[in-house]
């Protein structure tokens, strides 16, 4: 903290949202704001959505088998597809953070290949469980 | 910040703890999630012919007398709910710049949370 106040920082509040759509950010800056925006989706949908699914999950054998009828709705299913996507994406985001905060692939190429990985992997897991959600097997 | 308000020439005196607590709740809830997440994950994979049964087994399962599968998920979600409380927190101190719009979402977010974590108490403990 020492230092904070001695001299004024430039500061840029008045950014309009067409400038910020047309940043090129690097890819260690994708993954950062998708994590961010992948975790405000969880926290959206846990009460709405997440946890009325375990609900039904656990509560008894009939509607355990509900779901398979309520999944069946095309709207419903990409609310899950986005949610699947959103947990993958936090999760594989959020233990490369884990790994950078051990002071590992701090450095310029390795950070952007790990960002990379990142989204690579969680969209790929979410081919996956999207192919099992919309019934491939 | 004038300088009357600072301790010898550098030091300025803004606040108790800086943070560091979050910091470290963020980190220490995220590995037991991931941890938890794979426990679940496991548990799924390695049971023969996953029906209703085998899933409600992985939150119910008992040890020695003790509702271990119950407690664990338990655990779990107060870290769901901690976690999730510090990242949205985070987000509303960077985008809300007015404080007291500011202190009305984080109300909010608080009361979101804490319905979220009774509602889950209230599934799982009357399983």
């Amino acid at each position: 903290m020492s230092d904070s106040a001695s001299k004024p920082r430039p500061q840029f509040r008045n950014i309009s949202v067409p400038q910020i759509l047309s940043y090129r950010l690097p890819l260690a800056g994708k993954t950062s704001i998708l994590h961010r925006i992948s975790g405000a989706l969880l926290f959206l949908c846990l009460p709405l959505v997440i946890l009325p699914l375990f609900a039904l999950s656990v509560t008894s054998p009939e509607s355990y088998a509900s779901i398979q009828a309520w999944a069946s709705n095309p709207l419903l299913k990409l609310v899950l597809l986005a949610i699947i996507w959103g947990y993958l994406h936090h999760f594989c985001a959020g233990i490369r953070y884990l790994v950078l905060d051990l002071h590992i692939g701090m450095d310029k190429i390795s950070a952007q290949k790990s960002a990379g990985v990142v989204l690579g992997v969680s969209l790929a897991l979410t081919v996956v469980f999207g192919l099992k959600l919309f019934g491939a097997w | 910040m004038s300088a009357q308000e600072r301790i010898g020439t550098k030091r300025l005196v803004v606040g108790a703890h800086y943070g560091t607590i979050d910091f470290i709740a963020q980190r220490v809830t995220a590995i037991i999630m991931a941890v938890y997440t794979l426990v679940l994950f496991f548990g799924f994979l390695f049971t023969p012919d996953m029906n209703f049964e085998g899933w409600r087994h992985l939150f119910t399962f008992t040890c020695i007398g003790l509702p271990v599968g119950q407690l664990l998920a338990t655990l779990a979600f107060f870290s769901v709910a901690w976690h999730a409380w510090i990242g949205v927190r985070d987000i509303w101190m960077d985008y809300i710049h007015s404080a007291g719009l500011r202190l009305f979402l984080q109300v909010l977010t608080i009361l979101w949370l804490v319905g979220a974590v009774v509602y889950f108490a209230k599934i799982l403990w009357s399983l």
